[in-house]
């Protein structure tokens, strides 16, 4: 094949800045060949570099005693005990989702499901947290259809139960939806497997689906903007087999069983490129790749082609020689593609061989380290005021107000979603979709795993550092309300453009707000993965650092639910409650008014409240636990009592505006039932931990019935919550 | 009882019926391989789980039906052996002439999961006896393509013969409408073949035997087999 001329075009066109391309020169000390153009485009792009964000992502809390392993390599690793590490991760897959919404949105899936099993773990949960345009935008139905529809497509033939997510909606992700994507498996904490070499002329294996054209420059395509022609990058959208990765699942766990395996990575974002020279770097040692043994699904592809394809269901690993049949044999067994591609050498080069050319040849470490880092400039986003419940007149009944804030976009019932996903196979989701957080029994037990996904982009936007804590806040509080100890976290951090110092300072307050929350509480960051350029025709998504937290539940029996169980129980708050309207989906959804400062993290109260409860659970003496968020207390109380089937009176509420006390979205707070008896002892411990504790009311009844309002009747409060989404969806 | 799972590439419930069968009955099952040509000697039960054998590219089943193995489960079952297919099973089952009728994709056009109501036709088989007769039980489905649709004589068939297994109902017992969860027609579930011997049925009673993960109702179904 005639490869092009570098001029400034195609240079630009491969994402790289002028300045970029004289320290290509400078490193290699010549022109690149357009082979060796595509390897530094994959590398040195955003997504593959962190070249905006590393610099701030440095000073984020990643150690524990717990964590096997932080940030760096495919997925974090904690701790379980008795023998057992989780490994965990999410990722984004927002470009390509919207460009084509089930192929995006199901390879998102699978990738971040190959970066879990790779490390020797076995998938036992997805999650993923969801943003679409404004429910009126033309294209928001068809993409909600599609996502929703290419998640459940690949997690549910892949075996993997999917129990929990998020589902959001704001017009400022119109054209520029995310699709956040996070894994959990289980391997044994001895037999983690990383992407390190080592041993010198060592086999180098490619194995699983054939490489195609699917997906060339897709992580640039991540890195880049977009401008009103994002349909017609179609063709850089990979395709998912969920099948192949299946047999890629069972295939390269049964070979770690074998012992051959020395180091395995598999090829995501930047496919062969970037698994390849990761591989090496990390080990100190060269590459030398022959790509005419490289299996591919089509003709006469080029090295370029080949090296920057990101076909899925594609992994890389060093072998030790020795075994290398006994691990073939196991790749015939699966029916799966296995070809020695290359070896390890001690040179520190990068060499790419193809028809008895060199195509490559390039400083191995400086590919990774030398890639470009950038303080960029950043502005702190502007405070804004705080808006006193007291100003803000209630447009209706709090009655009325409840019922409508239940059928909003985003606080209605997402049955229509997760009903699309798998949740139950394995047979240990011990809570399933709705609740806090999502209970997973560990193998036969007694022991689980908790999950959740959080982040609140309009806290965010209103004040960056404050939403950041708040998304790590509340993962932690989810967890905990589940009667977990949270353990440790991943970040999927999606923000606008970086070279916009607005857009910057966002990323920078954020992940300022998640280091403070993370150390406070005691939360280490083990992955995670960073999205910039969320932005269409010039206007940028709303900053939306998505947490994926990780809880330990000593034994899931103990676990606690949002529902209701019995009447005559007494309803409890937990924590101060403010009246805090400002940024309030109240505010928002039913004064029409989306201002204000968000509501203030004060760490200390989140962790003296949180820890107060998770004991009462843990001793048994609760039984429903709901964390306060979205909606305030009103909201609390009729999932509760949605999920239980059972009604409540709520006679007492904390001093202030009734709506504000009622909508407002003060952090650090639960709602707790107990029997007259347990609640009596409750309220004492509560007095004695410095924790504040109003007892509102009973359970009981077919309604729930708010001070100085008319009962709301179950099957009323159940359609607001149910209709939504059925009924946009068209059903 | 002995029982043996086959696992197809793309079976991803063969785990989940292997903790059922092992923990109501005790034994634990034996995993065979899509590939091999016979059935462990001895075998009484033949179990196809659920999942996406070939990845259900064609048509849900068809390359499965046509595997290796499936000779020996079909010679099992003329020999009057029992046999077990869950959801893809129940798809496999059909694509293998073992049962008659097909699986088309769900009415609405989208995958479900959720707890659902069975009522379970008749309590005198070897799947069922632990059942009562019209007991309604609840268990969970998952399938993309559970539409279960054959010609009228068929269905008549099957009706007249008392071959119907489990219906889809909701809580109290009634059957059609919303309780039916994706157009099967006379809302089967499940259905026996002539000698009762085959069980085909779309619902994962595998996934409802502990109280701590939704229930018990599917204890039901491996305690039958038990005295199998």
């Amino acid at each position: 094949m005639n490869e092009p001329a570098l001029t400034p075009e195609l240079i630009a066109s491969h994402g790289l800045k002028p300045d970029e391309y004289q320290r290509i020169l400078k490193l290699i000390g010549r022109a690149p060949s357009f082979t060796e153009l595509g390897i530094f485009s994959a590398m040195w792009n955003e997504h593959c570099s962190y070249k905006s964000s590393r610099l701030h992502l440095r000073g984020l809390p990643t150690k524990a005693p717990w964590v096997i392993q932080g940030p760096g390599e495919n997925a974090g690793v904690i701790d379980i005990g008795d023998g057992e590490a989780c490994v965990f991760k999410m990722e984004s897959h927002n470009h390509p989702s919207f460009i084509e919404p089930y192929q995006g949105a199901a390879t998102g899936v699978g990738g971040i499901l190959r970066d879990v099993f790779t490390m020797g773990a076995r998938p036992i949960a997805c999650l993923n947290a969801l943003r679409f345009g404004a429910p009126e935008h033309p294209k928001t139905r068809h993409l909600v259809a599609g996502v929703v529809a290419g998640i459940g497509g690949y997690g549910n033939s892949f075996g993997v139960p999917t129990v929990g997510g998020q589902v959001g909606f704001h017009t400022r992700y119109d054209g520029n939806i995310l699709v956040n994507a996070m894994a959990v498996g289980l391997a044994r904490s001895d037999a983690i497997f990383y992407a390190k070499a080592t041993g010198v002329g060592n086999p180098i294996v490619y194995l699983g689906s054939k490489t195609g054209r699917d997906g060339i420059h897709g992580a640039s395509m991540a890195s880049a903007a977009f401008e009103a022609d994002a349909e017609e990058k179609r063709p850089t959208v990979q395709v998912g087999d969920p099948f192949a990765e299946k047999l890629l699942l069972e295939a390269c766990l049964e070979l770690m069983q074998t012992g051959a395996v020395i180091a395995i990575q598999d090829m995501g974002a930047a496919g062969l490129t970037s698994s390849a020279v990761e591989m090496g770097a990390k080990g100190n040692l060269g590459i030398e790749l022959d790509l005419d043994a490289l299996p591919c699904r089509e003709e006469r592809m080029s090295a370029y082609e080949m090296m920057l394809s990101e076909s899925q269901e594609r992994m890389l690993m060093v072998l030790d020689p020795a075994r290398a049949e006994i691990a073939k044999a196991v790749f015939v067994k699966w029916g799966l593609d296995f070809a020695i591609v290359g070896k390890t050498t001690d040179n520190l080069r990068f060499v790419v061989k193809h028809g008895g050319e060199v195509k490559a040849d390039l400083p191995i470490k400086e590919l990774g380290d030398e890639a470009p880092l950038y303080d960029r400039p950043w502005v702190e986003t502007p405070k804004q005021a705080v808006i006193e419940a007291r100003d803000v007149r209630p447009p209706v009944g709090h009655d009325v107000a409840l019922l409508r804030l239940l059928a909003t976009p985003d606080l209605c019932s997402k049955r229509w979603v997760w009903e699309q996903y798998d949740h139950l196979i394995l047979g240990n989701s011990v809570q399933q979709p709705g609740g806090d957080a999502a209970v997973v029994r560990v193998g036969d037990g007694p022991k689980g795993l908790a999950f959740t996904t959080d982040v609140t982009p309009r806290y965010c936007e209103a004040d960056p550092v404050e939403g950041g804590k708040q998304a790590v806040a509340e993962a932690w509080r989810n967890l905990t309300a589940s009667g977990a100890r949270p353990l440790a976290l991943t970040d999927n951090l999606n923000f606008g453009n970086p070279e916009k110092p607005e857009a910057m300072g966002q990323l920078v307050g954020c992940i300022r707000g998640i280091g403070e929350a993370c150390a406070a509480l005691d939360f280490p960051v083990v992955s995670g993965n960073v999205s910039l350029y969320n932005e269409t025709q010039g206007r940028g998504i709303l900053p939306t650092p998505t947490i994926g937290g990780v809880g330990l539940v000593k034994d899931v029996a103990q676990a606690a639910s949002i529902g209701f169980k019995q009447a005559d129980e007494v309803i409890m708050l937990i924590g101060a409650t403010q009246g805090w309207l400002g940024q309030s989906l109240y505010l928002r959804d039913i004064c029409g008014l989306e201002r204000g400062a968000p509501p203030p993290v004060d760490l200390d109260a989140e962790r003296r409240n949180g820890d107060f409860v998770r004991e009462l659970i843990a001793f048994g003496e609760v039984s429903a636990v709901h964390d306060i968020a979205d909606g305030g207390l009103g909201v609390a109380l009729a999932e509760m009592a949605l999920a239980g089937n059972l009604g409540a009176r709520i006679t007492v509420l904390p001093q202030g505006e009734a709506h504000g006390v009622l909508f407002g979205e003060d952090q650090a707070r639960y709602i707790i039932t107990a029997t007259t008896a347990n609640s009596l002892r409750i309220a004492k411990a509560a007095g004695q931990a410095g924790v504040p504790l109003v007892a509102m009311g009973v359970t009981g009844g077919t309604a729930l019935t708010l001070p100085d309002c008319e009962p709301l009747p179950l099957p009323r409060l159940r359609e607001a919550h149910e209709h939504w989404l059925p009924s946009f969806m068209g059903d | 009882m002995k029982a043996a799972i086959i696992t197809f590439p793309g079976s991803n419930r063969e785990g989940d019926v292997f903790r059922a069968l092992a923990d109501v009955t005790g034994h634990k099952p034996v995993h065979v391989w899509h590939a091999d040509y016979e059935l462990p000697p001895g075998t009484d039960l033949v179990v196809l789980p659920g999942g996406f054998a070939y990845g259900d590219y064609l048509r849900c089943g068809a390359i499965a039906g046509r595997a290796h193995i499936m000779q020996a489960v079909k010679a099992h079952a003329a020999r009057g052996g029992l046999v077990l297919g869950i959801c893809n099973g129940f798809q496999i089952l059909v694509e293998s002439g073992l049962l008659p009728g097909v699986l088309m994709r769900n009415a609405n056009l989208r995958f479900v999961c959720k707890m659902q109501h069975l009522r379970v036709e008749r309590a005198d088989t070897p799947f069922t006896r632990a059942y009562k007769q019209n007991q309604v039980i609840k268990v969970c489905i998952a399938h993309g393509e559970g539409n279960y649709i054959a010609d009228a004589e068929t269905i008549a068939r099957l009706e007249g013969e008392g071959l119907v297994a489990f219906r889809y109902c909701d809580g109290a017992g009634k059957v059609g409408g919303a309780a039916n969860p994706n157009g099967s027609l006379h809302d089967i579930a499940g259905i026996y073949s002539a000698d009762r011997k085959v069980l085909g049925l779309m619902p994962h009673p595998e996934n409802l035997i502990d109280p701590l993960v939704g229930g018990i109702d599917g204890r039901g179904l491996f305690t039958s087999l038990m005295a199998a």
